[in-house]
This record gives C-alpha cells, structure tokens and sequence, in this order.
C-alpha cells in the first residue's frame, strides 16, 4: 500500500452535550495510548467541530449514556463517523476499549499502519531554495522530482534512506531539512551566514573525495571486485568496499546501512545519469520559460 | 488561547528529537488545561502521506502549534499545500524550550505570530492557487 492509497482515522473525545466529561487523568491516558498507536486525537465539546470529510473518518468517543449529542449541526453515524459510547467503561478499560475500536476500523478501511514507516524525508524551504537541481542531480533514489512549473519539489517520501541527510549536504543554500535530524541548520534551526559558507564547502561532494563520487565507489567496488576473484574472500571485498564508505559516511553523516544497501556500481552509474538528466532537462525548461517570460524586475 | 484558535499538538512519534520529558509535561499539561485542542502523532508522516486531515488541522483563523523548528513547520504545511497564515500562526518549539514556556505561550490568550518571513512558494500551494482561481 502506498503512503498516499490511504483514508486518515482520528479519534474524538466529544465531552459536550449530552456526554459527561473524561476526567485529566483519564484524557491522559487516553492521549497517549491513541497516540502511541499513531492516531490523531482532538478533544472538543462543540458538536459543530464533529464534520464528516469523505476522506477522514472520525471515532466520536463520549460519555453518551445511551443518548446521541443531539445538535442539528452533528451529522448522524455512518461510514465516516463512528460514535463510540463509553460509559460503562471504567477508567482503568477507558484506554484499551477506544485504541480497540480505532485498531477495527483502522483493519477495516485499510488506514495506514503507522508504524510501518519512519517518517525521514526532505522538507524544502522554498524561501531559500534557488531551483538549481543539485538535490535533483545528487539524489540516486528517486526522492525530487520537478513540478509541472519544474520547479524542484520531494515527490517519493518513502524512497528517501532513513536518517540520511547526504542531499541536504550538497544544497548551496542549506534549503533542506529533515525536521528529525539531530543538529542545525538541516534540523530546521535558522540558518546563518557562518552556515551558509560551511554548506557552500561541502557542496562539491567529489573534490572531498579526492574525485568523482561514482567513479569512486566504481573504481573501489571493482578493485573489490577483483581481489575478491583472485583470493576467493568475500570479507575482504566487503572490507574494501566499507574502507572506501567510511570517508563518504564522515562527510556527510550518511549511515553506514544506506552506504552498504547502495545498488551495484553499474546501477549507480546509470541511476546518477538518469538523475543528471531530470535535473538538466528542468533547468532548460526553466530557462526557456524565462526567456519566453522575462522577470519584469 | 484567542476564541476561535486551534491548538495543535505534535507527538513526534518516530525521533527521540524532541526530549520526552517536554513532549510528556506538555501534554498533561494541555490535558488538564480543560481547552480544545487537538493532538497528532507525527506531522511529519501525516504530510508525507498527504492525509487529509491536514486541512481540518490548517482550517483558518488562529493557530498554535507545539512541535519543532518554525521554519520546518512552516515548510511541512506548505510542502503539503496547506501554508500557515503568517498573520494567525505561533509555533512553539518543543526542542528548544521548556515544557513551562511551551504550555504558558499556548494557554496564554494572545498568539504571538512567528512564521518566519518569506515569499517562497511550494509547488503545491501554486498548484491549489491555480485551481482555486479557475
């Protein structure tokens, strides 16, 4: 299933009319238990707040003692709204009877599994971001992609590598983030002139390497390669291969799973041509439409 | 918080990043607070997953939220075609401060807009302009 193939479930707790309100410790406990299972949840008291979206269903979770919050603004139960009366529930079962009832209907509607994926990806702050296609160029895993404007955008959040933050590393203008990274500015921290220039650096990844990033991984894999054939042990290839990673890895904090999972040198190739290609195809479209629409400034 | 606004809150479900003990004081805070609010368990994925609830959450009119870095919340909604109002948006940074001033700005009732300044645009917020002119 897709990110994007999927309906999004919260959860409601409706303390207004006619509903008896959850006590703090048991609103507590029941944030934190729907969150643990990766729902939303909203706490309203307003009827009107309760609104049917085709594309989001709700849990309405209250007190109701047998009665619906009458209000003409509520809509009735059906397949996007989903009343849950729980007061017979004691505190102690409040948490596990609403997570319960959310788990069916997230089965039943096919909802996202939250905990299938860690959210890593690319956030591009458009108030930096020149459009130069070097994330575009950099990237072998298909994450950017360009807009119908082309104007450089993330397309496959799911394709990006889990804590690799490489591509933000060879933006000239510290215009990527990944909000779950550890330090500034990539974290989303204010970027500062000192920043700039560091980044700026470190964008020209090759000349770090001592030369050409693919051609590199190439040349070290099939030297690999060969020792491999003529010593016949793999552990050495494998240790070859991780020597030559070890710089790229110091560089530009790229973790060492994603380094060791990186296709075969061919692929590599072919891919890092494919991306070239993207990049350089949007750039000339960008500089046909300016030329066909001079900025007025 | 001003009638009317909406208080936001991110659980920032898959990163140690954001340190528990923030992340926990706040929400018993906003639990006993007794105000209408709303929690997600990580905005981050529900923007990857362009969930649709993403508009409910935007909505209009004004808008407190606790999670991380303002200029990466400001991008996380605009990459999702859903930009925060400048004007009516206040962004607490869980990272950085305390549990006590993080509940203090959102229990507090004027909203102190800080969305850092910019003219850049995501695609997608041009993509929606552009149908909502048609």
């Amino acid at each position: 299933m897709s990110l994007t193939q999927t309906t999004a479930l919260q959860v409601i707790l409706f303390e207004g009319e006619p509903a008896t309100p959850f006590t703090p410790d048991e609103r507590k406990s029941l944030f934190r238990q729907i969150l643990g299972r990766g729902f939303s949840i909203r706490r309203t008291s307003q009827p009107e707040a309760v609104s049917v979206d085709q594309r989001v269903q709700s849990l309405v979770v209250g007190r109701f003692h047998g009665q619906s919050p009458a209000h003409p603004g509520l809509p009735e139960s059906g397949q996007n709204l989903v009343f849950l009366d729980v007061s017979d529930q004691p505190a102690a079962n409040l948490a596990d009877c609403v997570t319960g009832r959310a788990a069916e209907l997230q089965t039943e509607r096919q909802h996202f599994d939250h905990k299938s994926w860690k959210p890593w990806f690319p956030v591009i702050d458009y108030d930096r971001c020149t459009n130069c296609m070097q994330c575009l160029s950099f990237c072998l895993f298909g994450v950017y992609g360009v807009s119908d404007i082309q104007q450089i955008q993330v397309q496959n959040h799911d394709n990006c590598k889990t804590n690799c933050p490489a591509c933000s590393r060879v933006c000239p203008e510290a215009a990527i983030m990944f909000p779950k990274y550890k330090a500034g500015p990539i974290n989303g921290e204010i970027v500062n002139d000192s920043e700039i220039q560091r980044e700026k650096m470190k964008v020209d990844i090759s000349s770090l390497l001592g030369g050409d990033i693919y051609s590199l991984l190439r040349d070290r894999s099939d030297r690999a390669k060969s020792r491999f054939s003529k010593e016949r042990d793999s552990s050495k290839a494998l240790t070859e291969r991780q020597k030559c990673l070890v710089k790229l890895q110091k560089d530009a904090d790229i973790p060492p799973e994603v380094l060791m999972s990186l296709p075969s040198p061919e692929e590599i190739q072919r891919r890092a041509a494919e991306a070239s290609a993207k990049a350089e195809a949007a750039i000339q479209a960008n500089r046909q439409r300016q030329a066909a629409n001079p900025d007025p400034e | 918080m001003a009638e009317n606004g909406k208080i936001l809150y991110c659980n920032c479900a898959h990163a140690k990043v954001v340190p528990d003990e923030v992340k926990e004081a706040v929400l018993d805070g906003l639990c006993e607070s007794g105000l209408e609010w709303q929690a997600v368990s990580d905005l981050c994925e529900m923007v990857a997953r362009r969930d649709p609830a993403l508009r409910q959450l935007h909505g209009g009119g004004p808008l407190k939220v606790a999670a991380c870095y303002p200029r990466a919340v400001k991008w996380l909604f605009g990459s999702a075609g859903v930009p925060l109002d400048p004007a009516q948006t206040q962004i607490c940074n869980m990272r950085e401060e305390s549990a006590e001033q993080v509940l203090s700005q959102l229990t507090h009732l004027e909203l102190t807009p800080n969305v850092p300044e910019g003219a850049g645009k995501a695609p997608r917020e041009i993509v929606d302009e552009a149908e909502d002119s048609r």
